[in-house]
């Protein structure tokens, strides 16, 4: 889409646009850069000087089972983030929108949670899962259930997976709700007169006009699993016990911070480039559809 | 709105109080981890590490919060909070600037290349920092930027995602408006000052929501580049608090801290509700 009315000059466009461009180029474009040269090398261990390897990086890394292990951990850790936190939203949104007053009193309460970073968000999960001060690992106690993620990759997987669903459940709710209230009344009527009771309008009707929304929300929720995680892995488990919550994002900041392997690191910053793109012509083509919707 | 809209599908007696209930039930759960903060950051530190620790809250609001600001674990959480507040607006200033800018220079010009800077701002949706940790900690190093404000900032300000918003709000402006000012002869920069500007203030408001709180909860950037516990800021130095090793950590201080951590995003999200619930929908379009 163009403007039909334009102004004239070529400088002055050019000066507008600079900020951004400069910015990009030095932050994101340069880096990037780095990031697919560096991968096709492997430096000495002083740093002084490095050796083309090609794609060895790569070889080496599709050949490392701890690499393929964080793309399973990775798999099961965005999915089951995605499930725990649109499953308990969708939910919530059906009730509110049921209810004929208090849903904004629900709604202002409920969005809390998406203002939560999710490393404070890892820090007060790990503070009621703690193994030695923990409420809820406590009366998992006397219950005879003896939790401890320090040492049990399940249960370290368990309490990421809850701490980041956390904060999303707030984000899914608000689109959901809106999705809901967006849904024309007269169908739902006309479900009613025809005797259809509340789950079965649900499944047959509402949910259906609920998918672009579902669709949506998807994608981002696996997007925000991938990348935005960090915080609460770093604060909760570190990546562990034994790699068992290392995602791909934590893996590249191990390698790369803490293990100083760049050249491991730069070849993984370039699969996470193909991973992020692929995700974004998903939610771009999607986006799309969902305009002629 | 909402009873007329209800009108006649059945709402009433039993369902309703079960709505409520589920609602409630909702709410507390979703609430449990703020509440036992909370609580944590008023008792004493043997209360909590004797569980299990009380869930109603104690007499130390004011010992633990001052000692919090004053005094912190490594630094004053006043510092951190100043910090934090400095990178989370300037990200969210810098960021509306440079996209209004850039995306009057997309929408309102013709010039050689443009179609080539547009595409370029869009790829930068692809790169979130998560990716490029490491190439871009080595530039912002060369540069000098370790442990500085500009450091904090410059590397999140660039992003597409303010430049599309604005680039689809400014097709909408009618084209009279700019065919009005180019009769009368004002310049563009006039125009932009007098007339897009001021059209765009609620998008500016509603994406500024969004763009403090998406600075104010950055956690690995600065975790890498503020190693000067001076310039720590809120979010990542909570973490900074845990003693490495077997101490027991100083929970009613930390949890103050995570306290002090959530409020401004949460005043922010709840005090400007719509603002924040419009930008959140705009900027995921």
């Amino acid at each position: 889409m163009e403007k039909r009315v334009t102004f004239r000059g070529w400088l002055l466009p050019f000066l507008l646009i600079a900020p951004q461009v400069v910015i990009s180029l030095v932050f994101f474009f340069y880096p990037a850069g780095q990031a697919i040269w560096q991968s096709l090398f492997i430096p000495d261990p002083f740093g002084l000087s490095s050796q083309y390897v090609g794609i060895g990086n790569f070889e080496y890394l599709f050949g490392d089972r701890f690499y393929l292990a964080a793309f399973g951990t990775t798999a099961v850790f965005s999915i089951l983030v995605t499930l725990c936190s649109m499953i308990p939203a969708l939910f919530l949104a059906v009730v509110a929108d049921r209810l004929i007053k208090g849903s904004g009193v629900y709604r202002t309460l409920l969005i809390w949670p998406y203002a939560v970073a999710p490393a404070v968000a890892g820090v007060l999960w790990l503070f009621m899962f703690n193994t030695r001060v923990g409420v809820i690992s406590w009366y998992l106690g006397t219950l005879g259930y003896d939790w401890n993620h320090v040492l049990n990759g399940g249960e370290a997987m368990g309490l990421v997976v809850v701490a980041s669903a956390w904060g999303r459940i707030s984000y899914n709710f608000l689109f959901f709700f809106a999705a809901l209230q967006a849904v024309p009344r007269s169908v739902i009527e006309a479900a009613a007169i025809d005797g259809a009771r509340f789950w079965r309008r649900f499944w047959t009707i509402v949910l259906p006009l609920l998918s672009p929304t579902t669709f949506f929300l998807l994608v981002v929720n696996i997007v925000y699993s991938f990348f935005e995680t960090f915080g609460v892995i770093h604060t909760i488990t570190a990546g562990g016990p034994q790699q068992s919550t290392t995602i791909l994002v934590y893996k590249v900041f191990s390698d790369g911070f803490v293990g100083q392997d760049l050249g491991s690191s730069s070849a993984q910053s370039v699969v996470l480039l193909f991973v992020v793109g692929a995700l974004t012509i998903i939610q771009f083509k999607f986006i799309e559809k969902r305009v002629h919707y | 709105m909402a009873s007329e809209r209800h009108g006649m599908v059945e709402k009433r007696g039993a369902g309703l109080w079960l709505s409520h209930v589920i609602m409630i039930l909702g709410v507390l759960v979703v609430f449990f981890p703020i509440w036992l903060a909370f609580v944590a950051s008023t008792v004493t530190q043997p209360e909590i590490v004797k569980p299990p620790m009380p869930l109603w809250p104690g007499d130390q609001f004011i010992e633990n919060y001052t000692k919090a600001l004053f005094s912190g674990v490594n630094v004053p959480v006043g510092t951190m909070l100043v910090n934090s507040l400095v990178m989370a607006i300037g990200i969210a200033v810098g960021k509306i600037i440079i996209s209004l800018l850039s995306a009057f220079a997309i929408v309102y010009f013709r010039f050689p290349g443009k179609t080539f800077f547009f595409w370029m701002i869009f790829l930068t949706l692809m790169l979130p920092v998560e990716v490029r940790i490491v190439p871009t900690y080595e530039v912002v190093a060369g540069f000098g930027m370790l442990n500085s404000y500009s450091g904090l900032i410059f590397p999140l300000i660039a992003s597409a995602t303010a430049t599309f918003l604005f680039r689809q709000f400014f097709l909408t402006i009618p084209d009279e408006l700019a065919e009005a000012a180019r009769v009368d002869g004002a310049s563009p920069m006039r125009f932009f000052w007098d007339i897009v500007v001021p059209m765009s203030r609620t998008n500016v408001a509603a994406l500024f929501v969004i763009l403090f709180i998406y600075g104010w909860n950055q956690y690995l950037w600065p975790l890498l580049i503020t190693t000067d516990p001076e310039m720590n800021t809120i979010v990542m130095g909570i973490k900074q608090m845990f003693p490495s090793g077997d101490d027991v950590a100083e929970w009613p201080v930390i949890m103050a801290t995570s306290i002090l951590a959530m409020i401004p995003p949460v005043i922010v999200v709840v005090g400007m509700q719509r603002l924040f619930i419009r930008g959140l929908v705009d900027s995921e379009k």
